[in-house]
């Protein structure tokens, strides 16, 4: 059938299926957007930002392990995008992003809203495309999704010139595409898995590193498996919180700059560290050169280039990870296995010595109790994100996750800004079910896509803010206390707006509680109204973040809190 | 402990890497950015299309340790439109240089040096004589600095096409 570069864009997403969009229109995308109008295959939601239409996206895609879909016009539309791009890049989440682009006859030009978008985004996307001919356009869509979702996921943009979207010719959907240069290894390698299994059965304290590619491979209950079948504990990075589940007897907390004691030195004191999906990241690792320097390493990635980068492992295997962990549990059975339990019962010790705690007060509510609060009333009910900062680390802390996908942070990227239309997004794919999308703010963070109140106000998506204020820029603020003399220069924020007022006037409901029962009420009725709702917790000024590893220190030399519950 | 030294620690060498990519507009720019982005050198590159095909070839050369090195060959396998990346351990390499000489020098000195370097002359006008000689990066690095005393006008190196022994 004969149509448009528009119409072509619009078919080719019901191809894909999707059944959401966020967006922002302008000039060298109407064309696109004359023909969302037209159609009833997909919800387009209309944000107030470029940033946060393709954050809302991220959330969505994070939530629910599709692709996000988000669709922007050329030039400042376009470079509004790149923040959510780059955000999408680090975390690796399955994105395709359509941006317009002034006409082919134009390009180069500096004409009116137009700037080298491909320049840009090349090194924040997976894959880019700049489409030069009609007869292209489907095929690159096809693709688009294709390397989006596909071996490490990440975001690809599409960049289509005005004149391409007005031009006509006949659309064939390709049913399948053929690679030849993208075919991203998905089968380990048979041998190497054998020598990482023996290691594992030679060895005396192995601790499973489980990363952000546990949850983008969906194999949470195969890594659940593998630890309880051999009775291996394992730790989680911050972007793999709630693959084990917090309840789970082998887990011993997220490791890091902000890990708990127990996790950081299982991690110091391993002889055989089994990272799968993680990255070594220097929030993870502290002191590169000390991290689990007794240990054999064994890596299972499926991007080669994360294997060798940081730390060169003993064992690497490049494959899937839902496919390698359930090679590694069929070949238990073959083989014998040392007995951890000493191990694990030292790693027991460990967390009942030093658990996560905070000194409480009823003066004043400290910033972990609201966290643990909405854990405690509303625990596997909600879906939390975060934006960036104490908060966000406290909220990895202090709340109980059960499963993966319940987490949504900006852990590559630290993008502030990030929590709100992301709770956006996750809200979106929480329609129909019970479920709550929460978002764990700060007074810094929330002020940064603030406008997207409206957004989730007019499509009535009820993401409740839980704005932990402290007056501060909090993370900044405790690394000024603790490493700049006290020095704390531009981040004192003392001059707010008024938040109640705020969300009120975008249309939602607002709360102001400065004491627990304050709190537990505003909760209730927060999720009894299923309105977007904003609550602001007056929370203790100079909270701060611990146990933490100061940069360029080792993992087992925390700086712990002292007393507390 | 995490015997890793002798990787983290091996010496920095010289590495001829050829990269089969489709062609297509952009590609070179993503070659380029990943080497910049990420710090590594590029000392030479080269491009031209393989005939009957819808590849190119590079020719890079890069220095790095053995850890720099194997990064550079997976991130260039990672970028979509990369086909196939060769580390090449024994190769022929060759380099051509194109070198002008007022014409008032002594044209038979500069020819007999020329062909000692596989070299000859191009063209000459009433002005200046073009030289080009073409031979291993090292000779020609070698014959350039040997020209030097006839005052070259314009000195214009190729890089370095390589090929697997």
């Amino acid at each position: 059938m004969k149509m448009t570069g528009a119409k072509m864009v619009v078919e080719s997403l019901h191809q894909e299926g999707v059944e959401v969009v966020f967006g922002y229109p302008g000039g060298a995308i109407m064309n696109v957007y004359d023909e969302i109008y037209k159609q009833n295959y997909f919800q387009h939601i209309l944000n107030r930002h470029e940033q946060a239409s393709i954050i809302a996206a991220e959330g969505y895609a994070r939530a629910t392990g599709k692709v996000g879909v988000s669709i922007v016009t050329s030039g400042p539309g376009f470079t509004n995008a790149v923040t959510g791009l780059a955000d999408a890049y680090m975390d690796s989440i399955p994105l395709v992003v359509i941006s317009g682009q002034v006409p082919t006859t134009i390009i180069g030009s500096d004409g009116f809203q137009e700037i080298d978008a491909v320049g840009i985004s090349r090194p924040c996307t997976k894959h880019n495309y700049l489409v030069n001919r009609i007869e292209d356009l489907p095929r690159i869509i096809k693709e688009a999704f294709h390397i989006a979702s596909t071996g490490r996921p990440g975001p690809v943009h599409v960049d289509i010139p005005k004149d391409i979207t007005a031009q006509v010719a006949e659309f064939i959907y390709p049913s399948e595409i053929n690679l030849p240069t993208y075919k991203p290894t998905v089968n380990y390698n048979k041998k190497q898995l054998k020598r990482a299994m023996e290691a594992i059965s030679n060895a005396k304290k192995p601790l499973l590193y489980v990363g952000g590619g546990a949850v983008l491979s969906n194999c949470a209950f195969e890594i659940r498996e593998l630890a309880k079948k051999l009775n291996i504990p394992a730790v989680e990075t911050l972007m793999a919180r709630g693959v084990m589940g917090d309840e789970n007897p082998l887990f011993f907390g997220m490791l890091g700059m902000h890990g708990e004691f127990s996790a950081n030195m299982a991690a110091h004191e391993t002889d055989l560290l089994i990272s799968l999906g993680a990255r070594f990241d220097d929030r993870v690792t502290g002191r590169l050169d000390e991290f689990a320097s007794k240990a054999k390493i064994i890596h299972v990635d499926i991007d080669p280039t994360s294997i060798a980068k940081l730390v060169v492992p003993d064992y690497p295997i490049v494959g899937d990870l839902k496919i390698t962990v359930k090679a590694m549990i069929e070949a238990i059975d073959e083989m014998e296995f040392n007995d951890y339990t000493n191990w694990v019962e030292l790693l027991k010790d460990y967390r009942e010595k030093e658990p996560l705690r905070y000194i409480d007060s009823n003066e004043v509510i400290k910033p972990q109790w609201p966290i643990q609060r909405v854990g405690q009333l509303l625990g596997a009910k909600a879906i939390i994100s975060t934006d960036v900062g104490q908060h966000q680390m406290w909220t990895a802390q202090f709340y109980p996750f059960s499963y993966p996908r319940q987490w949504i942070t900006s852990g590559g990227l630290g993008t502030m800004g990030f929590g709100l239309p992301a709770a956006m997004g996750v809200a979106r794919a929480l329609v129909g079910t019970d479920k709550v999308s929460i978002n764990f703010t700060g007074d810094g963070s929330i002020l940064m896509n603030i406008q997207e109140l409206m957004t989730c106000v007019e499509y009535e998506l009820p993401v409740i803010n839980i704005v932990l204020n402290n007056n501060y820029l909090g993370m900044v603020r405790q690394w000024q206390t603790m490493f700049y003399e006290n020095r704390l220069s531009q981040t004192d924020l003392s001059a707010q707006p008024n938040f109640k007022m705020l969300v009120e006037a975008f249309g939602g409901v607002g709360y102001r509680v400065t004491t627990k029962e304050e709190f537990d009420i505003a909760l209730k009725d927060a999720v009894e109204k299923r309105k977007p709702a904003m609550i602001e917790v007056v929370v203790a000024r100079h909270e701060e973040v611990l146990p933490m590893v100061p940069n360029g220190h080792a993992l087992n030399e925390m700086t712990l809190i002292e007393g507390g519950k | 402990m995490n015997n890793f030294n002798h990787y983290y620690d091996s010496e920095i060498s010289r590495q001829v890497i050829s990269v089969i990519v489709l062609n297509e507009h952009n590609v070179l720019s993503r070659i380029v950015g990943l080497f910049s982005a990420r710090g590594y050198n590029i000392d030479s590159l080269t491009v031209a299309p393989i005939t009957d095909s819808q590849y190119s070839r590079m020719t890079i050369v890069t220095t790095g340790d053995k850890r720099v090195i194997d990064q550079i060959v997976k991130q260039l396998n990672k970028l979509i439109p990369v086909l196939k990346v060769n580390e090449h351990k024994n190769v022929i390499e060759k380099d051509t240089v194109l070198m002008k000489f007022s014409i008032d020098n002594n044209l038979s000195d500069i020819d007999v040096i020329a062909r000692a370097y596989h070299g000859s002359i191009q063209n000459v006008t009433d002005e200046a004589i073009i030289v080009s000689a073409t031979d291993s990066s090292a000779r020609i690095m070698n014959f350039i600095k040997v020209m030097q005393k006839f005052n070259p006008l314009e000195v214009v190196r190729s890089g370095i096409v390589a090929m697997e022994r």
